[in-house]
């Protein structure tokens, strides 16, 4: 157990000097900094000495190992944006991204295992049916036209009259298409604060309602994957030997569906989740960016449009050390849950 | 008042999650209306709350909340006495200004003429100010409440110049920060004392900053000016920078007050009930360069010219822009002086064969050509229709569109033979266009910065220069059109349009009359109705 902590440590430093080796050689490609940074009318004579005094002037080599002396000792460097340590920038930005993942993963996995498990046990409802053709649509739709679609729905509200108003069933049929809006549909609101630079939404009712729009756009995506996985896996766990012992045995069906058989459906949707849940992290950029999400997406996408450097490779370094970590969970979560898989330093 | 109100709702289960925020909404804003707070979204956040770090819009907008200037230009572009209350010319080349009594600093100092020539000094210091304010000699405290600022030359446009003097707090920002540091350093790349801190004279003073998230002002209860009907107590500014967002933003109430307001969703905020939308014709000039030094064809005016010819600016106004711009035939617009009425856009495709015929190129020839994709309104698709356009005249455009973060490098290496850029002078001045777009380039001036056409008329340089020294504003206004008629007799670049402005506003806030071409709102002086807020 200590090895395999040991080497995933190592996995992680190993991805995050490969990241940072990459992210920099880029940087030529990411935009001049120094343009930012001025106004449009400073003569050329003063970005040059900019320039000069931000290092940018010298070779490759030269800029890396003074990068990574400097990382080594913790200290990633300035964001040219924030005008703060880059390190800080991203503690700031990182609880309401993790936040939103958080809510988005707790509606995947709330909504994506009953249903899914429904689905599998009742192949032939037009529940059944309905869940399968709605996540097709799900898993085509992309993220940011469902967050504008939600946007329209719910914040600013539509009105449609195709029913006679007059009429009690016309009215009653306009009043069930048309919404009202009113749900926040940018920022985070007044989170309440918890303690460093983490701020919460989930302290409150109206903390909670700024979360509703961009965690269901996040969740759009995984959603629907999760429930077909799900009801994949169950149907074959379904057909398996031991589900079938076990009803001739005379167990009831509900402890097969939801001991024996869930079991061991979970263990490849932990595998996949757990990856995903990386992922997730990726998509929060589209999803922060459209509802201004103040998180480490929205703050990335500036930061490459101000080509804010340092900020830029500090963030890709974080994000490879997430995906290191959550990995890392997913293994030892999937130890606990069948323990016939040993966690060794040696390879298997 | 949540539960009271959800029995009446009869709809969806979503619908009556939507109608218990609502009412919980409204009960936090009757709360807040005791004070009037305007919630603003912008596309950017000002990035740093030191006014003279950087020169641009940001800064512009956080300073007119904070600080005063000591004049401002009013809407028809006229000066407006602020923190300097009268100026007269003492000789050719000083300016007495008598500066406003009992005025006091967000600290409690009072402001002084020490304080005025401090700010001038730092100015000076700043990387982006010092070129705009490279005219100026030295500037001197007669006595307390009196300046006298001296110019090199005779200089025509020191008020232009004084709009951009808002004097700080010299006391506040003297002697050492807690690091160590002096605090009136200006820090390009890290923190400083002032890139924090912030002591003015303005309307407002800075409460929150979460950089990038939202920043909140509170109003200065011993603002000095009692004239001003402005009646917003709390000011959040939080920067959206998906534009579909912001829009959804002000539509659905969240915030009362937004800008810029895209182009595609003009007609939405227009038929909107809750929200009014306010445009202006801008003075950011958008054109072409045709670059003499990497295509032989462009050094012939005939063929310059045929260009301008074959582009139908009205076209693009009309349609592409959706009437979000006003179509140009030359960089100064209405209302500078060196504007020429005469001046029309002269798209004839006819006259531009004809004219690619005499130069001897009828078969046209192939260029490269470069536009940004996000700076501008509509850039991209502007490219694209100019290369469209000029097909027509068997030129056959290779087009390449960048985000602007890589698209100024490229620009600073004349990396394409036609490269778009829109300008907006900083003095407001129509020989700030030619300084920076048409003058002949020079890497030790600085001329020409942005003259990527490479075009150079030494003739017009001189006229400029004289005119720059020109205290006679009549002369000099003939001089200026003089050299915009100059460029687009020669067909120096293809003008295409100035980018209009457009701001919207919940429909109980009166933002018209604070509004201007600069896009500084006077946000000190807006007037939000209370009564109408419900």
């Amino acid at each position: 157990m200590i090895a395999f902590l040991i080497k995933r440590l190592f996995h992680a430093l190993l991805v995050m000097f490969v990241i940072s080796v990459i992210a920099f050689a880029i940087q030529d490609n990411l935009g001049d900094p120094v343009q930012q940074l001025v106004g449009q009318s400073v003569p050329e004579s003063e970005r040059a000495e900019l320039r000069e005094e931000l290092g940018l002037n010298d070779p490759f080599l030269t800029q890396y190992l003074r990068f990574a002396g400097n990382a080594a000792r913790f200290d990633f460097g300035y964001s040219y944006v924030f005008n703060q340590p880059t390190t800080e920038v991203i503690a700031r930005h990182l609880p309401a991204t993790l936040e939103l993942v958080a809510a988005a993963s707790f509606l995947i996995i709330a909504l994506s295992i009953p249903i899914g498990v429904y689905s599998a046990i009742k192949p032939r409802a037009w529940l059944t049916r309905l869940f399968m053709s709605v996540s097709i649509v799900g898993i085509s739709v992309p993220v940011f036209l469902t967050a504008i679609v939600l946007i329209q729905l719910f914040a600013i509200g539509v009105s449609w009259t195709p029913f006679p108003a007059g009429t009690g069933w016309g009215a009653w049929l306009n009043d069930l298409i048309t919404t009202e809006g009113g749900m926040p549909a940018y920022g985070r609101g007044d989170p309440t604060h918890v303690f460093g630079t983490w701020y919460t939404n989930f302290a409150s009712l109206e903390g909670l309602t700024y979360l509703v729009l961009p965690a269901i756009s996040l969740a759009s995506i995984m959603l629907p994957l999760f429930i077909r996985l799900i009801r994949a896996e169950m149907l074959e766990v379904l057909q398996s030997d031991y589900v079938k012992f076990a009803r001739a045995k005379g167990i009831s069906m509900r402890r097969i569906y939801f001991l024996h058989a869930l079991k061991n459906t979970m263990l490849p949707v932990i595998t996949v989740g757990g990856v995903q849940i990386g992922t997730l992290v990726a998509y929060t950029i589209l999803t922060e960016t459209v509802f201004q999400w103040p998180g480490m997406g929205l703050m990335f996408l500036n930061a490459i449009e101000r080509s804010d450097i340092p900020l830029i490779v500090t963030y890709l370094m974080i994000v490879g050390l997430i995906f290191v970590i959550t990995n890392t969970l997913v293994d030892l979560i999937y130890g606990l849950v069948n323990p016939t898989v040993k966690l060794t330093g040696k390879p298997a | 008042m949540t539960v009271t109100r959800l029995p009446t709702v009869k709809k969806t289960l979503l619908a009556s999650a939507i109608a218990a925020t609502l009412a919980g909404g409204a009960l936090m804003s009757s709360a807040a209306l005791a004070e009037n707070t305007l919630r603003m979204a912008y596309d950017a956040d000002p990035v740093s709350l030191d006014i003279h770090e950087q020169l641009s819009g940001g800064i512009m907008q956080l300073s007119h909340l904070t600080f005063d200037p000591l004049v401002r230009w009013d809407q028809s572009l006229n000066f407006e006495p602020r923190l300097a209350t009268e100026w007269e010319q003492v000789d050719d080349t000083t300016m007495r200004m008598t500066l406003r009594d009992g005025v006091t600093f967000h600290s409690g100092n009072p402001f002084t003429a020490k304080d005025v020539v401090w700010t001038i000094e730092r100015l000076k210091k700043s990387s982006d100010f010092k070129g705009i304010f490279a005219p100026v000699e030295s500037a001197t405290a007669v006595d307390e409440h009196t300046v006298e600022i001296t110019t090199v030359k005779p200089y025509p446009l020191l008020l232009n110049l004084a709009t951009y003097i808002f004097p700080m707090d010299s006391e506040f920002y003297s002697g050492d920060a807690p690091d160590g540091d002096p605090k009136d350093e200006i820090v390009k790349n890290g923190n400083s004392f002032a890139s924090s801190n912030v002591s003015g004279t303005g309307p407002y003073t800075v409460t929150e900053r979460q950089q990038g998230v939202r920043t909140e002002f509170q109003r200065n209860p011993d603002y000095w000016d009692t004239d001003s009907p402005g009646n917003v107590d709390r000011l959040i500014l939080t920067p959206i920078s998906e534009n579909a967002t912001r829009v959804a933003a002000l539509l659905s109430g969240d915030v009362d007050f937004i800008a810029p307001v895209p182009p595609n969703d003009l007609d939405r905020v227009r038929q909107s009930d809750n929200a009014k939308l306010i445009t202006m014709s801008g003075t950011r000039i958008v054109l072409f360069h045709m670059n003499q030094k990497r295509v032989e064809a462009f050094e012939d005016p005939r063929v310059r010219q045929a260009f301008a010819y074959a582009i139908n600016q009205q076209g693009i106004a009309d349609r592409l822009m959706k009437g979000f711009a006003t179509p140009a035939a030359q960089m100064s617009p209405e209302g500078y002086v060196g504007h020429v009425d005469s001046l029309e856009p002269r798209y004839d495709v006819e006259k531009a064969k004809e004219l690619m015929e005499e130069a001897g190129y009828a078969d046209g020839f192939d260029i490269t050509m470069m536009a940004p994709n996000n700076r501008y309104v509509n850039d991209a698709k502007i490219a694209q229709a100019v290369a469209a356009m000029l097909a027509r005249i068997n030129v056959d455009v290779d087009l390449k569109t960048l985000p602007k973060a890589q698209y100024w490098g490229e620009f600073d290496d004349r990396a394409a033979d036609m490269m778009l850029i829109g300008w907006h002078a900083d003095t407001e001045d129509s020989a700030n266009f030619h300084e920076y777009i048409t003058a002949c380039p020079d890497a030790d001036s600085g001329a020409g910065q942005y003259n990527a056409g490479n075009y150079c008329n030494p003739e017009l340089d001189k006229l400029v220069a004289e005119a720059n020294e020109e205290i006679d504003l009549e002369k000099r206004a003939n001089m200026l059109q003089q050299v915009e008629q100059t460029l687009y007799d020669d067909a120096a670049f293809v003008p295409l349009h100035w980018q209009d402005l457009a701001w919207a506003s919940a429909i109980n806030a009166d933002i018209e009359p604070v509004l201007n071409v600069m896009n500084f709102p006077y946000l000190g002086d807006l007037v939000v109705d209370a009564e109408d807020a419900n």
